[in-house]
């Protein structure tokens, strides 16, 4: 008897509290900033994709739903011809985000991504690729790499040297 | 046997090998870069470093570089001491000052020795901030891509280019931090060897240009074990695939066969498997002449079963192939009966194969495989082109020029593979080698006097007198030269002082003499010599496979051409074959239109255009089946993956599914069951069913497959989904012991060992690159764990020979009165390691480095050509059988007078006579200036 006076007591208190439950979709909850969302990929400061289909994402990822084929532009800058994420099997762990060496693949504070149909959650290089840099403004891989690419010559990328003359003899 | 004592532990290590050798073979985890199991030690990195004691007293210890440092018995030395970890990790920390921030989108990462050492030798983060050295690239052709920025300065690219492989065009130039490997200007690599850079380069400096194209990083290709169709070598290759296409080749070890290296024809000619030149759904002709309709296979069975009825037992005939597995051919043999089977080659690569059958078979000599050639201590090349025709046996026989004078330095005291040392020690010394052939050789440079140059019975005439030299019961030639008897002579002097001698020769020539003579010669050497061996060179990846499928009966194609022609046929069945070659072009469209003719190819060749009804065939790389290669080792491969579509075949399961139509059979067997029923009927192919050479398909390790996948395939569940969401169960392969998916048995421990022949891929803790192979092999550059992957059908039956007395007589400078104006000359065939192979010419890069852009020539030499009054690059018809040829000419300085070699490249756009013209050399030609024929 006691204790359902008791329970009673607590439910009148509890509806002078705070409410927790948020009338979402009318109101969103707060996501924090490096929440793990919807997969995006970013590009470069100067505008160029920073995925170079290096292949490390699909390779980290656990259930195996990155899928990439590499191409090469005429001046031999790698991109990835096509990129596939099945959204209906990612678990959003992260480790793509993880494994990228050029901040390309990031996980984005986006969860609305309910479909009726799985097919509509596969996302193709179209889907993913936005227009800015996400969260790591600032980073460009080529500017870091030494490979020659359109607009980089060998000597011209960050912490390097001029190419060297093979035929100079001087110590 | 050595005992040393590794961190106080006692192992047994082999006897004179060096450190560095032993610790990799007892399963150490030692560091190293210019190291190199077939190109040995040189001291030049500094990786390999470990601490040696004096004695169990000694404390102290000093830091050697292992791979300088021979074995000693009761040696002690420390791997895991402090300061040798310290030593190692400063080294590569040193090696890395300059490595550029690549691996993203650097072909080798992923499979990069680089960055397994790095991660082994303990360096992971980059503390200086000095500014990195850049170099700038060259275009180094077709097959390799040149990024210098990567170079850490090994040497091993050029150890093995010039060294070993006899590259003269690509070297070290510059000095200190500034050295770069490279060619003195841009331009295509000049050896046909070069894709060996990509394995051989620890890092990124050399990468494969074809592969770059449709890149896919080496944990996602599917692989299985398969077998090189480009030449009759049998070079074990592992073909790598990703989203249904074929992307790369690369080696697969097989210390019997290629070892650690193939040749570029092998590793670039793969691109026919994706090309569009590949048939991929069946045709049926309508009524004659109409354009071939694309058919359903049902539809195409049903059509030849209308064809066929009535056509009564003996109506069909077979044309097997040379580059058909023997499985294949032996469906088609087993549906057309044996009476109606014949060998898809000219009558004289007919008569030839017969010859080397017999001369393997019942003669003492064995037939020697690339191992034996690579030991070799003196060389006889009779007439066979080896460079262009069968590129890796003159790799060997490269190695071979070098084994003779190897002896001497046990008197300086130096081990075999302190390399630099022992190349000094030998300097330009050679074993005894001998090239005599029509015209210039990439082997001349190795040649112990100058190259005898002749026509092709001269050159067996060398032959049988070499023969007659080493034993005088085989024939002489009794109206030699003093000249040609006194070369003769030396030559057979060298060779019986030799240990393992080797005669190389050839189908390539097409003369049946310089079979004879080399077989003369070799019987001859094996009284005075008993290692003495002799080798092959053969046209197709199966040549030998069909040779021996009806030895001594079967026919070749031109009987089955007058059978045609005497009404006995109604029915012809032609596999893999191009019959224009064999027979030439009016020949096969006689045999093709009969009423019901059937083609089953996986490329579009004439012949399949003639055909009635053509069917899509699996290449090598999605069907399984044995090839025999030149020494007669039979070698399975597998299926790397599954047909491009539903419509395409193994040519044995269409075989079946015509035999199930005609209503002879009703079930079609598995692979397998094929190649037991082969084996079991007929018994020279015997040893093909032996189990430990060839698993079968219920083998399980641990209850398991053995993957195609390696266990880091990438994408499963998003590779498909844009075809649908169903994620497809991956396909059941009932023929082989291996599966298509990721999951299965892999172990790299050496504890439990997967048999070589099913040996997808090599990886291991810490070894991602092709270098982890240490971890299959018995000792580096020993064979493997698993057991040898082959078995070769015939050993020498040790009979006394009977020698062959048919001696050619001397070549004549003329056929005989000619005319004012026109010249006879002897056309005699020429090959090219890029251009006479037709599959490989599929491929763009190889076909970009075919010689004169592709088209056919005449090369002859100057003086030739200048009696004529031809200049270089004018044309010239040529008269060979009555048909008239248009060619260009190429003045050739090596070719030996009064003889003009013809080369045709056997690429798509060769006109069909063009074709056949090889089936009819060498014989008498007469040029005919082109103005002069017009008038």
């Amino acid at each position: 008897m006691l204790a359902l006076l008791r329970a009673l007591w607590l439910i009148l208190l509890h509806t002078f509290k705070k409410r927790v439950t948020v009338q979402y979709p009318e109101r969103k909850a707060y996501v924090p900033p490096r929440w793990r969302g919807r997969i995006i990929l970013s590009r470069d400061p100067d505008g160029g994709e920073r995925c170079v289909a290096c292949c490390l994402c699909a390779v980290a990822c656990p259930v195996d739903c990155i899928a990439l084929q590499a191409t090469e532009d005429k001046t031999g800058r790698r991109y990835p011809e096509t990129f596939r994420i099945n959204f209906s099997r990612c678990i959003f762990c992260g480790y793509c985000e993880e494994a990228c060496p050029t901040y390309a693949i990031q996980l984005t504070t986006d969860y609305e991504m309910g479909e009726y149909r799985r097919a509509n959650l596969v996302y193709e290089k179209e889907d993913l690729l936005i227009s800015g840099q996400g969260k790591y403004p600032g980073y460009n891989f080529y500017r870091v790499a030494g490979l020659e690419i359109g607009g980089k010559a060998k000597g011209e990328a960050e912490n390097e040297r001029p190419p060297v003359d093979v035929r100079g003899l001087l110590p | 046997m050595a005992i040393i004592f590794i961190d106080g532990k006692p192992y047994q290590a082999k006897d004179g090998v060096s450190l560095l050798d032993a610790c990799l073979s007892l399963g150490f985890d030692v560091p190293y870069f210019c190291w190199h199991p077939a190109l040995h030690s040189v001291g030049a990195c500094r990786q390999c470093a470990v601490k040696v004691f004096k004695d169990e007293k000694d404390a102290k210890g000093k830091i050697v570089m292992s791979c300088m440092t021979p074995v000693a018995d009761g040696m002690r030395l420390s791997i895991d001491d402090p300061e040798a970890i310290k030593f190692r990790a400063s080294v590569i920390e040193w090696l890395m000052l300059n490595h550029p921030h690549d691996c993203p989108v650097c072909d080798e990462g992923g499979e990069c020795h680089l960055q397994d050492m790095t991660l082994l030798a303990g360096h992971v983060y980059r503390r200086t901030t000095l500014k990195k050295r850049t170099h700038t690239n060259q275009d180094l052709g077709p097959f390799v891509n040149h990024e210098m920025n990567r170079c850490i300065q090994c040497y091993r690219c050029v150890r093995f280019y010039k060294d070993y492989a006899g590259g003269k065009d690509l070297d070290v130039f510059g000095c200190h931090d500034h050295v770069y490997f490279g060619r003195s200007r841009d331009g295509a690599l000049e050896s046909e060897f070069s894709g060996n850079l990509v394995e051989v380069c620890p890092t990124g400096v050399f990468t494969d240009k074809t592969f770059k194209k449709h890149y896919t990083r080496k944990w996602d290709l599917q692989a299985a074990p398969s077998v090189c169709v480009h030449c009759s070598l049998g070079c074990n290759t592992l073909p790598g695939e990703r989203y249904g296409t074929l992307r790369r080749i690369r080696n697969r070890y097989n210390q019997s066969v290629n070892g650690y290296f193939l040749c570029d024809r092998g590793r670039y000619g793969y691109e026919f498997v994706n090309s569009k030149i590949r048939i991929r759904t069946a045709s049926v002709k309508t009524n004659g002449a109409a354009p071939a309709d694309e058919a359903a296979p049902e539809l195409a069975i049903s059509e030849i079963r209308k064809k066929l009825n009535g056509t009564h037992e003996g109506g069909i005939i077979g044309i097997g192939s040379p580059r058909a597995s023997l499985e294949s051919n032996y469906a088609l043999r087993e549906l057309v009966g044996a009476e109606n089977f014949y060998h898809g080659v000219s009558d004289t690569v007919f008569n030839m194969m017969g010859e080397i059958v017999r001369i393997i078979k019942d003669g003492p000599v064995a037939a020697a495989s690339l191992e034996d050639a690579r030991e070799a201590d003196a060389v006889l090349v009779l007439g066979e082109d080896v460079s262009n025709t069968a590129p890796m046996l003159a790799l060997a026989l490269r190695q071979a020029s070098r084994n003779a004078p190897m002896v001497n330095l046990a008197k300086f005291k130096i081990p075999h593979w302190d390399d630099a040392a022992a190349r000094n020690a030998i300097q330009n010394e050679k074993s005894p080698f001998f090239v005599a052939s029509f015209t210039g050789t990439r082997l001349d440079g190795l040649s112990s006097e100058k190259p005898y140059r002749a026509a092709p019975d001269d050159v067996a005439r060398l032959g049988f007198l070499i023969a007659h030299e080493l034993a005088p019961e085989s024939p002489g030639v009794p109206d030699a030269s003093a000249e040609e008897k006194s070369l003769a002579r030396r030559i057979a002097v060298a060779l019986r002082n030799s240990k393992k001698p080797l005669i190389v020769c050839g189908t390539g020539p097409q003369s049946i003499h310089i079979l004879r003579a080399a077989a003369n010669a070799a019987w001859a050497l094996k009284r005075a010599v008993p290692d003495a061996r002799i080798a092959f060179s053969l046209p197709g990846c199966n040549s030998m496979g069909l040779a021996l499928m009806d030895f001594p009966s079967g026919r070749p194609v031109s009987e089955a051409l007058k059978r045609v022609q005497a009404g006995g046929a109604k029915a012809v069945i032609v596999i893999e074959n191009e019959l224009d070659e064999s027979i030439g072009k009016e020949g096969a469209e006689e045999i093709m239109s009969l009423p019901c003719s059937v083609a089953i190819d996986f490329i579009a060749t004439r012949t399949s255009q003639l055909a009635g009804v053509a069917l899509p065939a699996a290449s090598f790389a999605e069907s399984q089946g044995t090839f025999v290669n030149n020494e007669a080792r039979a070698q399975r491969f597998y299926m790397v993956m599954q047909p491009q579509n539903k419509n395409i075949h193994g040519v044995w399961r269409w075989i079946m599914e015509i035999k199930a139509a005609l209503g002879t059979e009703k079930q079609c067997p598995e692979i397998d069951a094929l190649t037991a029923e082969l084996a079991k009927r007929m018994p020279q192919f015997a040893p093909i069913a032996d189990r430990a050479y060839f698993p079968p398909p219920g083998f399980r390790i641990a209850g398991m497959k053995i993957p195609r996948q390696p266990h880091r395939y990438s994408g499963r569940t998003a590779m498909h989904t844009n075809i649908g969401m169903v994620e497809p169960k991956p396909p059941a392969d009932t023929g082989s012991a291996l599966s298509f998916s990721m999951e299965g048995f892999y172990d790299a421990s050496k504890k439990q060992k997967i048999p070589s022949a099913l040996l997808t891929h090599y990886w291991a803790p810490f070894w991602n690159s092709v270098q982890a192979l240490n971890k299959f092999q018995s000792g580096t550059g020993g064979p493997l764990l698993g057991g040898e992957s082959g078995k070769r059908l015939m050993e020498p039956s040790g009979s006394a020979p009977a020698y062959f007395t048919d001696i050619p007589e001397k070549q004549k400078k003329a056929p005989g009165p000619s005319g004012a104006n026109n010249k006879g000359f002897f056309a005699v065939p020429l090959y090219h390691v890029f251009g006479s192979e037709r599959l490989s010419m599929e491929s763009q890069a190889v076909a970009g480095l075919c010689p004169e852009e592709g088209q056919p020539f005449i090369a002859a030499s100057p003086r030739t050509l200048s009696a004529l009054g031809l200049n270089k690059s004018d044309t010239m018809e040529l008269e060979i059988g009555g048909a008239v040829f248009d060619f260009k000419t190429v003045a050739d300085e090596e070719m030996a007078e009064g003889l003009a070699g013809v080369f045709v490249p056997k690429n798509a756009n060769i006109a069909a006579d063009l074709a056949g013209l090889y089936s009819k050399l060498p014989a008498w030609a007469r040029f005919l200036v082109k103005t002069e024929r017009k008038q």
